[in-house]
């Protein structure tokens, strides 16, 4: 391999390719062809830095400094500036919001200081398409420890000892899952890495496959050590394209150097590795209904138990664990389960990624030890909210998940903390809302998504969200009454205590956690018949306010229905009667004399 | 193969990749993945096909067509239009998106517009939650669409 001395990090998530840093890639490889410096400067494609807001991201090491929002004629003056002539371009680097400082270092900036990344560690540091620069970054080392140095208990124990518990939701000890799996007594076992990331708004799962896919690989074959299992699977979303094309790449160039397949690095283990592809639905993502779409079927859940670890795929016993459970894995072997368990809260161990998104200034993926608060990360990371409008709720945990308000932006991060308040930590999508966003209204979309997601197998679940999405409506129309509300309560808790899977006992928590916190809301749309944070249309009124009104007539010439009259120079006034709410005068009004309340 | 009513030459293609692989029933979703690349939808004739040639019963290669949501049995058009309804895109106004494309090219979702050019879909999120709201067409991402950009979108590959 040639000596570089300068190595152009270029994040190559779907982010930032959408942002187009594929173009930034093909510049910055013309331009150091021109400089004839192609010996000297190495152009590395990594995977996602996390900061999406702020892409396309180009990082310079050894320099350590990072550039951020690069377009094509930045990329042209990086080159010359930065690279041939040795000085940073600071106008292109993170300018810090109050301040107004540039900060050339990633660790200096708000978005990165409290992060401590484990499971992203090679996220943006490694090119995922080579093998050696995983292998250089001590990938497959563990796996070389565990299979000349340990024997499956001990390394069982060690991820026992270290407090992990599944990223994907539910939370169970990954240690424990590993133990009853190997209890199982079969000659044929399977590991599965549940890569159905189906929460909108999460996308942790998506950016280390697309960022550091061995590191998945190798913890894979680690448990298929513990269990005593030689074929793996890895059930991916089809809507995933550049991870599974990632994916594929890692697991020949694996197959290639002997790190998986028949007796790996020499010893009596062998493990094989398939992708197995979704083909969008939700549900697939709980386990028993991911094994029966890898046995290609439908996706529908059955009765636990027996569970996976007894009776998983083809009835053998089965270990699934989430993508991000597994990226844990290998640091965990390597530095010792003392170390991972020194990160975090009692008990919930080492850190969570989470997607942050929503109307918040830093959108990205964040990885923090678990403890931190839902203020220091929206605030601190994310940077506070978008156009300085108020906070009002942070959405975790997906469609199981539940809308936490302000009084508990305080409260420390974990599994335990978050359930408690009505909500989850699921997979870890985090969406922040402001005032403009309507409870009921999100409430309702959740619903709405749940509805159609259902697989149909259980009533609770495919009739009572049903209903419950019928009184959303009539609530968001403004047909609501008290007794509706009474009657969601009981739906959602019978639907919590009947329903088969683990997504249908779930699927009320946005509904019964947004009347929890924001019962003022749903009473304002049922008794007032107003839609405090103007979203729900059918509740809107549109007035004219007679200060501000010029009379000049354009409202009335924009309105479809001639539902403004009033003469030249002279206010106007909306017959309620017929308008239509679709607020054309409000946008066309020069002089802001309309309102909707 | 003429007892089907599909193009002879794309179903040689297929039935090339199903000879290729083993275990057949375990693959089915494989198979319909391929299936759907090379004939654009799964119209019943070619679930029967698959069904026979796998040796596995039509009502459920019917049955797990229908259940996920990424197949279709309707043909689509030359481009795929998919918006995000992700939450994060959600609260950032994908609805307004979706209804700005189903007004231009005068389709409900899921339909094919009459030239045959477009289809209109929604999809739950794609994981670009960082340039919501996202519209991908075809493979391409669109990122911070506002509703303005809909119309200049469909230009671009109507040209």
């Amino acid at each position: 391999m040639p000596n570089y001395r300068m190595n152009l990090l270029v994040c190559g998530g779907t982010g930032c390719k959408a942002s187009g840093s594929s173009e930034i890639i093909e510049i910055f490889e013309k331009e150091i062809e021109k400089a004839g410096l192609k010996d000297e400067i190495h152009v590395i494609t990594t995977g996602c830095f996390g900061f999406c807001e702020k892409g396309p991201i180009v990082k310079v090491t050894p320099d350590n400094v990072f550039y951020v929002e690069v377009n094509s004629e930045k990329a042209v003056r990086i080159i010359n500036e930065h690279i041939i002539k040795g000085r940073i371009v600071e106008e292109y680097l993170y300018k810090e919001p109050i301040t107004k400082e540039f900060l050339p270092e990633q660790s200096d900036m708000p978005f990165y200081k409290k992060q401590i990344r484990i499971a992203l560690r090679n996220c943006g540091f490694i090119d995922p398409e080579n093998i050696y620069e995983y292998i250089a970054a001590d990938g497959y080392q563990a796996l070389g420890k565990v299979l000349s140095e340990m024997t499956p208990e001990e390394v069982i124990e060690e991820v026992k000892k270290s407090g992990l518990r599944g990223r994907g939701g539910g939370g169970f000890p990954t240690g424990l899952k590993w133990e009853m799996t190997r209890k199982s007594e079969s000659k044929q076992k399977y590991v599965i890495c549940n890569a159905d990331e189906g929460d909108p708004g999460a996308f942790m799962d998506r950016s280390i496959l697309e960022g550091d896919p061995h590191s998945v690989l190798e913890a894979m074959a680690i448990c298929g050590y513990c269990i005593g299992a030689d074929k793996g699977y890895i059930y991916i979303r089809a809507e995933y394209p550049l991870a599974i094309q990632r994916l594929r790449i890692a697991i020949k160039q694996a197959y290639e150097l002997g790190l998986l397949g028949k007796n790996i690095l020499s010893s009596n283990f062998s493990f094989d590795i398939d992708l197995k592809y979704g083909a969008g639905a939700f549900i697939c993502g709980e386990e028993t209904a991911l094994i029966n779409s890898i046995e290609g079927g439908r996706g529908e859940p059955t009765v636990k138990p027996p569970f996976p670890a007894q009776k998983g795929l083809w009835k053998k016993p089965t270990n699934i664990n989430n993508v991000e459970t597994f990226a844990n894995i290998c640091p965990i072997i390597l530095k010792g389960a003392d170390w991972f368990k020194s990160i975090g809260t009692e008990k919930s161990k080492g850190t969570k990624v989470f997607a942050l998104a929503g109307k918040v200034n830093n959108v990205g993926l964040v990885e923090v030890p678990m403890g931190l608060t839902l203020r220091e990360i929206i605030y601190d990371l994310g940077g506070g909210i978008k156009g300085g409008k108020a906070f009002k709720a942070v959405q975790t945990g997906g469609p199981s998940g539940g809308c936490i308000p302000k009084e508990h932006l305080d409260t420390p991060i974990d599994y335990d903390n978050l359930t408690k308040i009505g909500s989850m930590m699921g997979s870890g999508g985090m969406i922040v809302m402001d005032e403009d966003d309507c409870m009921v209204n999100i409430a309702k979309f959740y619903l709405e998504f749940t509805c159609d997601e259902s697989c149909g197998r259980c009533t609770p679940c495919r009739v009572g969200n049903m209903r419950m999405l019928e009184i959303l409506k009539e609530i968001t129309k403004g047909r609501g009454t008290m007794e509706h509300l009474e009657e969601l309560k009981d739906l959602g808790q019978t639907i919590k205590d009947t329903a088969l899977c683990g997504l249908g006992q779930t699927s009320p928590n946005p509904v019964l956690s947004t009347m929890n916190f924001f019962w003022n809301e749903y009473v304002a749309h049922v008794k007032d018949k107003t839609c405090p944070a103007g979203v729900c249309t059918a509740l809107l009124k549109y007035y004219i306010l007679p200060e501000k009104c010029v009379g000049c007539t354009a409202c009335a010439k924009v309105c479809p229905t001639n539902a403004i009259s009033g003469e030249v120079r002279k206010t106007h006034v909306i017959d309620r009667e017929k308008c239509i709410k679709c607020g054309a005068c409000m946008a066309t009004c020069r002089f802001n004399a309309i309102t909707r309340r | 193969m003429s007892e089907y009513n599909l193009d002879s030459k794309k179903l040689r293609k297929l039935e090339e990749y199903i000879d290729g692989i083993e275990e057949k029933e375990g693959s089915l979703i494989n198979i319909l993945h391929e299936a759907q690349d090379i004939f654009g939808y799964l119209p019943k004739e070619l679930q029967l096909f698959i069904a026979r040639k796998c040796n596995i019963p039509a009502s459920k290669v019917f049955g797990v067509v229908t259940f996920y949501s990424y197949f279709t049995m309707e043909p689509r058009g030359q481009h795929v239009i998919n918006i995000c309804m992700g939450t994060a895109c959600f609260v950032k106004g994908a609805e307004k998106i979706l209804e700005e494309f189903k007004k231009i090219l005068e389709i409900k979702e899921g339909n094919m517009s009459k030239d045959g050019m477009f289809t209109v879909n929604t999809l739950r999120c794609v994981g670009a939650c960082g340039l919501a709201p996202v519209v991908m067409v075809d493979g391409k991402v669109y990122g911070r669409v506002k509703v303005e950009d809909v119309e200049d979108i469909i230009k671009e590959y109507r040209e």
